[in-house]
């Protein structure tokens, strides 16, 4: 029988990948699970496996080729059957068996020019590398963030600059390596622990609240924490109630730390050039949907953009919408739309959650008269509750309507696709609040 | 504390034990297969994390149990739960996120449970599957009902913080808990070398003074025999017991994975020579329990139940709205 292998969808936000390389030819027999090809994607290079077993009678796509869909057929093969031989399992651990892979170039960190365009990803690698330069003191800790790149690619080409005393692998052990990290930090040094993703620093809260938050104030100012904690928050793609929260929040509630949660590329790399530098514990707040991200740096070398500051993303005149990270995005869609019909929207990215601008937020108020706050995180006692209790205490004589909220739905993240999407806030429903105030 | 040697001499299965050990790691290895599949066409999304190479170890393990004993472990369960003989319909249908699935559509690949089959999850946090599986058995110690508890974890989860305090506990208050440590040499791109001072996994309940050992975890009868012994100890109120399986995973960590870690040879000598499905099978022909025409038979056989649990996944309809808000409170 005739099979064809088809491009396969290798995470979940994969359209399409290039072809880089096949590593069978026609008449080459194949079983389930064998490697056929290399292909690239937007976050890295993957082997294709067969989940078939026979001979390949086809290649369909060139070696090199480069956007092919998924799902496009890219071989045919045919099945037969073939025998296999028994051997004793004795599992020892082939210590050189990563180095015998062909090294693949690796792209050595070069810092984006002023005026370039590159990705948030980029951009946060390049704040690290460059405060690495300036600052011996500075180092990087988590998992997989040296040898395998960063589980989402964000520390690639770090190791290999820094070497392994300063770009350090940790086992899976979260509220270890955080009390680690935090102990270096009272003798001076200046760690940013990166979390694979925000949801695992729920394992090491302990230490963030007690150890690197509390500690300045209870030592009567004598040792603080120059520590940055970084790395993916907020909703992911399908993955469910454990791996998929935002946690703003959370921090935000707690003296002692600071809370950056960026949108742009650019504040991405000014905003944790600041952190690093703060000397005080900070929360950067990344979102992995965000990292592919294109936008330009105009941040000159060396150049910070300061903590505790709200920008105006965009001006407007008939309402403010505040929010921050990937909910400006669903803000700049719905402003988009309403100029349409002659509703012009302020965007208020507050890019800092703790300390909050309020400033920014009632000098826009006083302009606007009306107000929505969005965000993805629940809505009890949610970044949303503490802007409008802000502007209720700072602004309220310049209020033409009630502020309204629009939250993430009160429920652990469900993995089904209608329900995920039910559950986040969506552009109708940022119109419909809109449109009920104005 | 001694430390058994690997590969005890062979558990002698009867022919019904082999044939069952074969068809159940069939079907584990032929769903995962298929689930591979559905999610290069983007039926599945999100993480999943398949058990292919990984299969002698919980189709063993759960011949060695009884029904009222309870299974628990982490995000790579869909194994797990087609042993505990969970229904293959519901579990591809919650990895298609769909009404029919084991959670309604709302857990997916990590998170799925069993009531009925005393399977307890499906958890997505390392290291969690430790303290809740110690207290599962802490509530057989408390009810007297002399079930054990199969508490499953990776080699990369037995460095949490949290694994310790539960064996702590486990052996002073002895609780009959199975703690399997299923080594397959890494865990995302870290090998056991990279992450362990003490690499002997099995040895890491030494200052608790919990005994344990290493087992070929590539073979199905070296896993039942270890499985009986470690059974037999904790239900006799032993106390809790440790087995760490020597295993190896065929597929990348969960789908998107760049496998810089190891070597393609590496993957292939494991799947040429140790594979507990191909090997078993050699077995059951050379010892004349069945023959390659009727192995042909049950082969096609598991592929048609496991095609069907793909059509009846794809059949089931999305929850509806009113799903996103159930099951928040009782
Ligand atoms: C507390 C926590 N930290 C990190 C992760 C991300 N993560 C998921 S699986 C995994 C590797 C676990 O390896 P191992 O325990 O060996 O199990 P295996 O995947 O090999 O079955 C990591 C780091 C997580 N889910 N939970
Ligand atoms: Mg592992």
């Amino acid at each position: 029988m005739k099979i064809e292998i088809l491009m396969p969808a290798m995470s979940p936000s994969m359209t399409e990948g290039n072809l880089t390389k096949w590593f069978v030819k026609v008449g080459d027999f194949l079983r389930v699970g064998d490697p056929i090809a290399e292909i690239e994607t937007d976050k890295a290079a993957m082997d294709v496996e067969s989940d078939s077993e026979g001979t390949v009678i086809e290649l369909l796509v060139e070696q090199g080729q480069e956007k092919i869909g998924i799902k496009t057929p890219i071989a045919v093969i045919d099945t037969n059957t073939e025998k296999l031989k028994g051997k004793l399992f004795t599992n020892t651990i082939d210590d050189q068996s990563a180095t015998k892979i062909k090294k693949e170039e690796v792209k050595i960190t070069k810092s984006t020019d002023q005026g370039s365009q590159t990705t948030v990803r980029e951009a946060i690698r390049d704040a690290l590398a460059e405060e690495m330069r300036l600052d011996s003191d500075v180092f990087v800790m988590g998992e997989e963030v040296a040898e395998y790149q960063g589980a989402y690619k964000v520390t690639q080409g770090l190791l290999q600059e820094f070497g392994p005393s300063r770009i350090i692998d940790t086992p899976i052990t979260e509220n270890g390596f955080t009390g680690i990290a935090i102990g270096a930090s009272f003798s001076g040094l200046k760690p940013v622990v990166e979390f694979m993703t925000f949801n695992f620093s729920l394992q090491a809260m302990d230490h963030i609240i007690n150890s690197a938050a509390k500690t300045l104030y209870m030592g009567g100012g004598q040792l603080n924490c120059p520590i940055v904690f970084r790395g993916p928050n907020g909703a992911a793609a399908r993955v469910a109630a454990q791996h998929s929260q935002d946690l703003t929040a959370w921090f935000s509630h707690i003296p002692g730390l600071k809370v950056i949660s960026p949108y742009t590329v650019n504040d991405h790399k000014g905003l944790l050039k600041a952190a690093i530098r703060d000397p005080n514990p900070v929360i950067f707040l990344e979102n992995e949907i965000l990292y592919g991200d294109v936008g330009k740096v105009s941040l000159k070398d060396d150049e910070i953009i300061p903590i505790g500051k709200a920008n105006i993303l965009r001006e407007g005149m008939d309402i403010t919408l505040i929010s921050h990270s990937i909910n400006l995005r669903l803000c700049e869609e719905v402003a988009d739309i309403l100029i349409k019909e002659k509703i012009t929207c302020e965007i208020v990215d507050l890019r800092t959650i703790k300390p909050l601008d309020k400033n920014t937020i009632v000098k826009s108020i006083k302009k606007t008269n009306k107000c929505v706050v969005v965000e993805q995180g629940w809505s009890q006692s949610g970044v949303s509750s503490e802007i409008i209790s802000v502007i209720m205490e700072e602004a309220f004589d310049w209020l033409d309507a009630p502020v309204v909220r629009l939250t993430g739905k009160e429920v652990p993240m469900p993995y089904a696709e209608n329900l995920e999407k039910m559950a986040l806030p969506s552009k109708e429903e940022l119109i419909k609040a809109i449109k009920n105030i104005l | 504390m001694t430390k058994k040697p690997l590969n005890k001499k062979s558990s002698n299965l009867t022919k019904k034990q082999m044939m069952e050990a074969y068809e159940k790691m069939l079907l584990i290895r032929r769903f995962e297969e298929k689930a591979g599949q559905s999610y290069g066409l983007g039926k599945i999304g999100g993480f999943c994390h398949l058990y292919i190479g990984q299969e002698a170890v919980v189709v063993g393990l759960q011949m060695c149990i009884e029904k009222k004993d309870q299974v628990i472990t982490t995000y790579r369960d869909h194994g797990h739960m087609l042993a505990c003989g969970m229904n293959p319909n519901g579990v591809m249908s919650e990895l298609y996120g769909r009404i029919d699935g084991y959670s309604k559509g709302k857990g997916g690949s990590m998170h799925m449970f069993s009531k009925d089959s005393n399977f307890f999850g499906g958890h997505g946090i390392v290291g969690a599957s430790v303290p809740l599986g110690t207290g599962l058995a802490f509530s057989n110690k408390y009810k007297n009902n002399n079930a054990v508890t199969l508490t499953y974890f990776g080699d990369g989860a037995a460095n949490q913080g949290q694994v310790y305090e539960s064996f702590n506990m486990a052996k002073l208050w002895n609780l009959p808990c199975i703690y399997i440590i299923e080594n397959n040499r890494y865990a995302m791109g870290t090998s056991v070398q990279r992450s362990s001072a003490q690499k002997d996994l099995s040895q890491r309940g030494v200052s608790f003074g919990i005994d344990g050992e290493q087992v070929d975890g590539m073979n199905i009868e070296s896993v039942i025999e270890a499985g009986k012994r470690a059974v037999q100890k904790t239900r006799s109120n032993e106390g809790p017991y440790i087995l760490e399986m020597l295993t190896y995973r065929y597929r990348g960590h969960s789908m998107s994975d760049p496998a810089q870690y190891r070597s393609r040879d590496e993957v292939k000598e494991v799947r040429d020579f140790s594979d507990p499905i191909e090997n078993l099978k050699n077995k059951i022909i050379s010892k004349k329990f069945s023959t390659e025409e009727e192995i042909k038979k049950i082969n096609t056989e598991i592929k048609n139940i496991v095609d069907l649990s793909a059509e009846f996944a794809a059949e089931s309809p999305f929850p509806p709205a009113d799903e996103l808000f159930k099951d928040i409170y009782i």
